[in-house]
Parts: C-alpha cells; sequence; structure tokens
C-alpha cells in the first residue's frame, strides 16, 4: 500500500542518537545556546554526522543557534495573553528596543522572545524578564520594569 | 521520617500506609496547605509561605499547625491561595489574594473562619475518597491529591492509598485482567483523541512478548492549557504508578516520560519522584517481590507542538525531528524503537490508579455513558474565576463557565468559548447547554483537545482568533505534507486579507474549500484538525466575517488595518497622551491640539486610557 518514499522513516535502529536531544539541552543549558563548536565536538562524540545535528537543531524551536542577550524579555502569546493586549505590549516592546521578536539588541543586553502560554492565564498580559513574571502589564509600565532590570556588562571572554 | 529501605512486598508497603495514617491522626490538628505550583510561585506566594513558617515558630504552635506545600489548587484567580483543613471536623476553608502580613493573624487563630482574609470556598471540589452529596460541579479523580499533598514527599503519596493500586495489580492480577479492567472501565484517551485506553493496551499486550515500551506524553504543547503540567508537579507519584500498572499490563519493563522542557519545576519533581519510588522498591527490579521489573526515564521535548501526535513524538525519543507518519502501523505494534509501544497522555494515566482501586463499575458511574470519567479543563480568558477545573463528562458548557467559573469579567457580555486548542473551534450562546462529550463537541464543529477553554466576550474578533489560531499551525507544521506546510500558509493569507479589510466574498468561499481540502489530505492529525478554528468561527460567526468583508469594519475593535485613534476637539494639549504613548508618535504644543501619526500608530489605545478629556476617539 505504502511506497518507498512514504514508508516510515523509522531509525536504522541506532539507539547511540537518542541521547542527542538531551546532550543538545545540556549544552544550551551550558551556553545559552548552541554554539558550532560544541555541535561539532558532540557530532564527533557520538558518531552522529553534523547534517543530522544541525537538522533536529533547527527543526525544534527550543534550541538557539546564536549566542541570546544578556536579559531575556519574554512576552506571553498564549491565547489568553492574546486575547488580553497580549498583541498590543509585544509591538510596545519592540518599538522601545527596536528589535524584533527572536532578536536582540546590538549592544547585547536584552533578548526578546515570543513564547507560547506561560500557564498564567490570570494574569494576562504577561511579561517575564528572565525568571521573574510581570503579571498584566500594560504598554506605559514597560520603561519602569526596564529600570528594574539594567543592562549588565557583557561577560568577560576567556 | 521515610523509610529507605526498600519495601519487599505488599503487606511492607500496607504496614507503612497504616503507620502513616495513624503518625496522621496523632499529628497537628490543623494543616495550612499552601499552594505551590508555578502559577502560585509567580503570583508571590514563597513570601507567604515564609511568613506562615516564622510565624508558627514565634508563636510556637509547630504541634498545633503543619504546613504542607502543595501543588496548584486550581484558584489561579485568587493566587496566592492556601487551604486551611481541620483534621478534626474535616472541614476545609480556601483562602484566597493571602499577604504575607496577615499570617501573624491566620497563625493566631488557627481553624477560625475570621481572618481578614478573603474566604473563596468551602466546597471548592469534591474529593475522590468522599461519595458526599457535596453542593459543586466538581469531582476530583485526576486531580485527586493536587493541592492537597506535598508531591515532594512519597510518604504523603503512599498515605493517600498511594502505590496500593500496583501492589494490588502485580501480586494478585494477571495481565489480561487489568487489561480487561480498562476496557470494562471505558476510560478514553484524555490528550483529545478519545481512543479507548483499554483497547490501545491490549492492542500492544497481544503482540508477543519481548521489548516492549509506555510513553508518557506530557509534551503539553497547546496555548491555554496547564492541566498536565498542575498534575505532574502536583502529584507526579500518581503518574508513575500509572505507568508502571500499564507496563505489567503490556509486558513492558521500560516506560518513558517524554516532557516539555519548558516545565522546570515538573521535571524536577518528576526526577525527584522516580528516585524515591526506585529507593523503595517501588519501580526497578522484583517489584515488591511479585517477579515484575519496570523503571522510568524522562526524555525532554524541545519545542515543537507536533510532538503530541504519537509517531513524531517516538521520533523525537529516538533522538530524531519529530515529524509524524502515516498509521498503521500504530505504535502499538511498530513503535519505539519499531517495538510496541502504547502512548497515554498525562491526565488519562493519572485516571487509572482509582480505577484500578475502586473499579471499572465505579468509574462508569461518573460521566456519561459514552465517556465515564471526568475532565480536567483549564479554563481562562474573559471569565472571573480562571482556574483549572475537574468535572464529569457530560457537564454542561454553562455549568463550568458561568457555575465554576462564575460567569464573564468586567460586566462584559458572553460572547464564545474555545475549546480544544488549534485543532478546535468556537461555540456560541446557543451551545452553552451542551453536555459535553467527545462527539458532542465533534459535533458541534469544536473538539475535546487536551482541556484548554477559553472564554470570549464582545471586545474579542472571531476573525483575528482563527488568524491567531492558524498563526500557532503554520509555526508548528513540520512541513512533511504539503497540505499542511502549504495549505495552511495560504489560508493564512487569506484571514490577513479579511482582517485587513482588503478581501472579497470569494475569498470567504476560498476559505472553506481550501479548509475542506486541508482537513481531508493532511497526514496527521496536526493537519487534519488545523482549519478547525477558521471553519467553526465561518460557520459560527459569519456576521463578523461578513463585516470585516463588505464593511471593512472590525466590530470588536481588535484588527488593527481597521481601528484607528483619533484626537477630536476636546483637546487641550495637556500633552498627557503624549508622554504615554510607547512609539512617540503623537505631536503638538503644549495647550494645542495634538495630532496622531497614523503611520507610526502601534493602536495599543494608551493614549485614550491615559486621556482625562475623552479626547481620544476609536473607530
Amino acid at each position: 500500500m505504502l511506497s518507498a518514499d512514504t514508508k516510515p522513516r523509522r531509525t536504522s535502529g541506532v539507539r547511540a542518537d537518542s541521547g542527542l536531544l538531551n546532550a543538545l539541552h545540556a549544552l544550551q543549558a551550558e551556553h545559552g545556546y548552541v554554539p558550532r563548536q560544541e555541535a561539532m565536538a558532540l557530532s564527533r562524540r557520538l558518531g552522529v554526522p553534523l547534517a543530522r545535528i544541525f537538522e533536529v537543531l533547527t527543526f525544534y524551536s527550543y534550541f538557539r543557534l546564536e549566542e541570546p542577550g544578556r536579559i531575556t524579555l519574554s512576552v506571553c502569546d498564549g491565547t489568553s495573553c492574546h486575547l488580553q493586549e497580549g498583541p498590543v505590549l509585544l509591538k510596545a516592546i519592540q518599538a522601545l528596543l527596536g528589535i524584533g521578536a527572536g532578536e536582540a539588541t546590538p549592544d547585547g543586553a536584552y533578548q526578546l522572545n515570543v513564547v507560547r502560554c506561560l500557564g498564567c492565564c490570570s494574569c494576562s498580559p504577561v511579561l517575564m524578564v528572565d525568571d521573574k513574571i510581570y503579571s498584566q502589564v500594560d504598554p506605559a509600565d514597560l520603561p519602569g520594569i526596564l529600570k528594574k532590570h539594567p543592562p549588565t556588562a557583557p561577560k568577560e571572554a576567556n | 521520617m521515610s523509610t529507605i529501605t526498600p519495601l519487599k512486598d505488599r503487606d511492607a508497603l500496607s504496614t507503612w500506609a497504616a503507620d502513616l495514617k495513624t503518625e496522621r491522626a496523632s499529628g497537628a490538628p490543623v494543616v495550612i496547605r499552601v499552594s505551590m505550583g508555578t502559577c502560585g510561585i509567580a503570583a508571590k506566594t514563597t513570601p507567604v509561605l515564609e511568613a506562615l513558617q516564622s510565624e508558627i515558630r514565634s508563636q510556637q504552635k509547630e504541634s498545633q499547625i503543619e504546613i504542607v506545600q502543595t501543588g496548584c489548587m486550581g484558584l489561579c484567580h485568587s493566587e496566592p491561595t492556601i487551604e486551611v483543613y481541620d483534621r478534626q471536623t474535616q472541614q476545609s476553608i480556601f483562602y484566597g489574594n493571602v499577604k504575607p502580613e496577615q499570617a501573624p493573624t491566620l497563625i493566631r487563630e488557627e481553624s477560625s473562619q475570621a481572618f481578614g482574609v478573603d474566604v473563596l470556598t468551602q466546597n471548592w471540589y469534591r474529593p475522590e475518597e468522599t461519595d458526599a452529596d457535596v453542593e459543586t460541579a466538581q469531582a476530583r479523580i485526576v486531580l485527586r491529591n493536587t493541592g492537597r499533598i506535598d508531591p515532594e514527599s512519597i510518604a504523603d503519596y503512599v498515605g493517600t492509598q498511594g502505590y496500593a493500586a500496583l501492589a494490588n495489580v502485580v501480586t494478585t492480577m494477571q495481565p489480561d485482567e487489568v487489561t480487561q479492567t480498562m476496557i470494562d472501565a471505558g476510560l478514553r484517551g484524555r490528550g483529545g483523541g478519545g481512543f479507548p485506553t483499554g483497547v490501545k493496551w491490549q492492542f500492544a499486550a497481544k503482540q508477543p512478548a519481548g521489548e516492549k515500551y509506555v510513553i508518557c506524553n506530557a509534551d503539553e504543547g497547546d496555548p491555554g492549557a496547564f492541566m498536565d503540567r498542575a498534575v505532574l508537579e502536583g502529584d507526579p507519584h500518581a503518574v508513575l504508578e500509572a505507568m508502571a500498572i500499564s507496563g505489567f499490563a503490556i509486558g513492558a519493563a521500560q516506560g518513558v516520560v517524554y516532557i516539555r522542557a519548558e516545565y522546570p519545576l515538573a521535571i524536577e519533581r518528576l526526577e525527584l519522584a522516580i528516585q524515591q519510588a526506585r529507593d523503595c522498591g517501588l519501580l526497578g527490579t522484583n517489584i515488591l517481590g511479585s517477579g515484575f521489573d519496570f523503571d522510568i526515564e524522562l526524555k525532554y521535548g524541545a519545542g515543537a507542538f507536533v510532538c503530541g501526535e504519537e509517531t513524531a513524538l517516538i521520533h523525537s525519543i529516538e533522538g530524531l525531528r519529530g515529524e509524524p507518519i502515516f498509521k498503521p502501523p500504530f505504535p502499538a505494534v511498530e513503535g519505539l524503537w519499531e517495538k510496541p509501544t502504547i502512548v497515554n497522555n498525562v491526565e488519562t494515566l493519572a485516571n487509572i490508579c482509582a480505577i484500578m482501586r475502586r473499579g471499572a463499575k465505579w468509574f462508569r458511574q461518573i460521566g456519561t455513558e459514552k465517556c465515564p470519567g471526568t475532565k480536567v479543563f483549564a479554563l481562562a480568558g474573559k471569565v472571573k474565576r480562571v482556574g483549572l477545573v475537574e468535572v464529569p463528562m457530560g457537564t454542561t458548557l454553562r455549568d463550568i463557565i458561568f457555575g465554576v467559573g462564575q460567569g464573564i469579567a468586567n460586566d462584559r457580555a458572553f460572547k464564545a468559548v474555545q475549546t480544544g486548542g488549534p485543532s478546535g473551534g468556537c461555540l456560541k450562546t446557543e451551545d452553552l447547554d451542551t453536555p459535553i462529550d467527545y462527539e458532542s463537541l465533534r459535533a458541534l464543529g469544536s473538539m475535546m483537545g487536551s482541556g484548554g477553554m477559553i472564554v470570549m466576550d464582545e471586545d474579542d474578533c472571531m476573525v483575528n482568533i482563527a488568524k491567531y489560531f492558524l498563526e500557532f499551525t503554520l509555526d508548528e507544521s513540520c512541513g512533511r505534507c504539503t497540505p499542511c506546510r502549504i495549505g495552511n500558509k495560504r489560508l493564512h493569507e487569506m484571514l490577513v486579507k479579511v482582517c485587513s479589510g482588503r478581501a472579497d466574498m470569494r475569498t470567504l468561499e476560498k476559505l472553506r474549500q481550501l479548509s475542506d481540502t486541508i482537513k481531508d489530505t493532511s497526514l496527521c492529525g496536526l493537519g487534519q484538525t488545523s482549519p478547525n478554528p477558521v471553519l467553526s468561527t465561518l460557520r459560527q460567526f459569519r456576521r463578523e466575517y461578513l463585516d470585516h468583508v463588505m464593511n471593512h469594519k472590525c466590530t470588536a475593535g481588535v484588527c488593527s488595518a481597521l481601528v484607528r485613534y483619533d484626537i477630536n476637539e476636546r483637546c487641550v494639549g495637556c500633552t498627557l497622551c503624549a508622554r504615554n504613548c510607547p512609539v512617540s508618535c503623537i505631536t503638538g504644543a503644549p495647550k494645542e491640539h495634538h495630532e496622531i501619526d497614523q503611520e507610526r500608530c502601534i493602536k495599543c489605545g494608551v493614549c485614550q486610557q491615559a486621556c482625562k478629556f475623552h479626547a481620544v476617539d476609536k473607530h
């Protein structure tokens, strides 16, 4: 019934690959993103081709390939926040920082992300700055919130 | 306190449970439960907890009051929430919006009712163990321990009959009896599909003995749904116990929990629970001396909604891109590493221990004939009491939204309720009295889905909602099949046209046609259900679409291309609007009429809110 092309793309049974996602999670936890050098080292260690690693890296939205800004602003765009002025909040932050979603400010101070539902639907619209959640944020509150999280100096390169 | 020596048999577990019961009976007469889920912590519950703890110390009431940190109680609208439970009278009172400075009175007065704190409710839900007729729509099976026990203590779980079902299953039952009980109970998959769980187990059980797997799908990706997170954070052992039971039924020795990386607290509590269960001999080899081996490992998801689909999820565990494949073969026949595998959602699993303890007949008494049991909903949106609710199947939407949820916030009018997230649809006032189950919601063009329930009022634009969900699908489509990858993109372009007033009547007809095609031809559930938000709003709220198309008007005032703000002659030039505008697009000298630069305006409405002279109009 199935043509060769639609035949399930099951693995060749290489179980070493199954550690790939968890290994990538560990790299991102350490560096804040997955640096290419590290991905190459992982490829040699696991014996998985680099192309396969990037195939996986680019599929999942959780993994980042570039160094993020030092302070992360996450605007929630879950359904509840979307209905309660979340998009307006996002536009206001974009205008304030002059960057788009998924981007960092040129000085690397702030990273702006849009996230799907932080599960705090009673606090809509929600803005998370690093690990701190601000509830019912009005665009007019933004300068005050940013003042509480002033830009930090970049980490010294090793 | 807790025994670290592995329990060697069933009796050892019962003895432990009995000891815990005695210990508890002679313990503090008052228990204060503090809701410490992710949302509770976000709402600043930690300072409240610390204040309560330090007050108990300074008033020397350690023997009278016990503090238990629990998972989410479901009263998200009033976090920080605490429950004061009196062990003698078995009465509890829930308090909401608790502030640290109220701790001294709370501790001094103990179980008294007058604290100067918001008393939320007494009968918030009916616990699973009571059959008493409590006046509430909520009956808890899935959430029976969530918000009541300390999720980080295996003793707390064992003390509420935890692992009793597993002990009974592995020492006294045959695998096919377990499967038969599940079939008799009629539990259907709570992840959205509604496939009978027992039948799924039977498929896998019938496969030749050998390597088999049990997977718990904890990749809750539906925006606005957080039921699974609440269970994992509030009662992780219930999920582990159920996985072991299903492993016994199908003959699997290994379980995998595939969990979202975005749920750090749930991951932490699961890891701890797995370790505790291993230490107690409730996971691992020769569980309770029965000869049954079962262990569980965690695998992290990485933000791909499509991985909620079981074949995609299996690929992801195998370290591949999470792309779905054509079924059959079903995972029950050929799943993880091409071995028989069952994939059950968190909420489904959370039902299993209760069914095994109390029997299929008991379970069938709850809910409807076709859908026994309960369903947990994450009630959110424009409703007064946003929170986590669990009601018997067959409860009407009206009872949930206007009963448990207490109606629409800010005196607005109800417009619609969205169920099923990006795969579901919107229901109108006329549908409110429909008893909820899989079939009734599908008949209305929506879906049960995983349990997100978003309430909308007259200020919400239904075309915009359809566009929102489609944007989600578009982002999350894995790109494997054409209808989903390209079809949804075209659908989205058409909706953008509608929302910006550039569409004509042909666009609406094309929308419907293309939606039908995508439904019929997509490879997996994600694509097959992706046009549902469009189709259901197009059918139920056609007038709104027509308003956008014919009159270039968005009645709810949401679609920004069709909305503009202008400053009228009442402007006195106070400059307040200009100072508050986040994009500085308002110009004008002090004491002179101000103007909005329409090109740069982001239509946020801040100027209108700021103006004290009603000088900003929205059209």
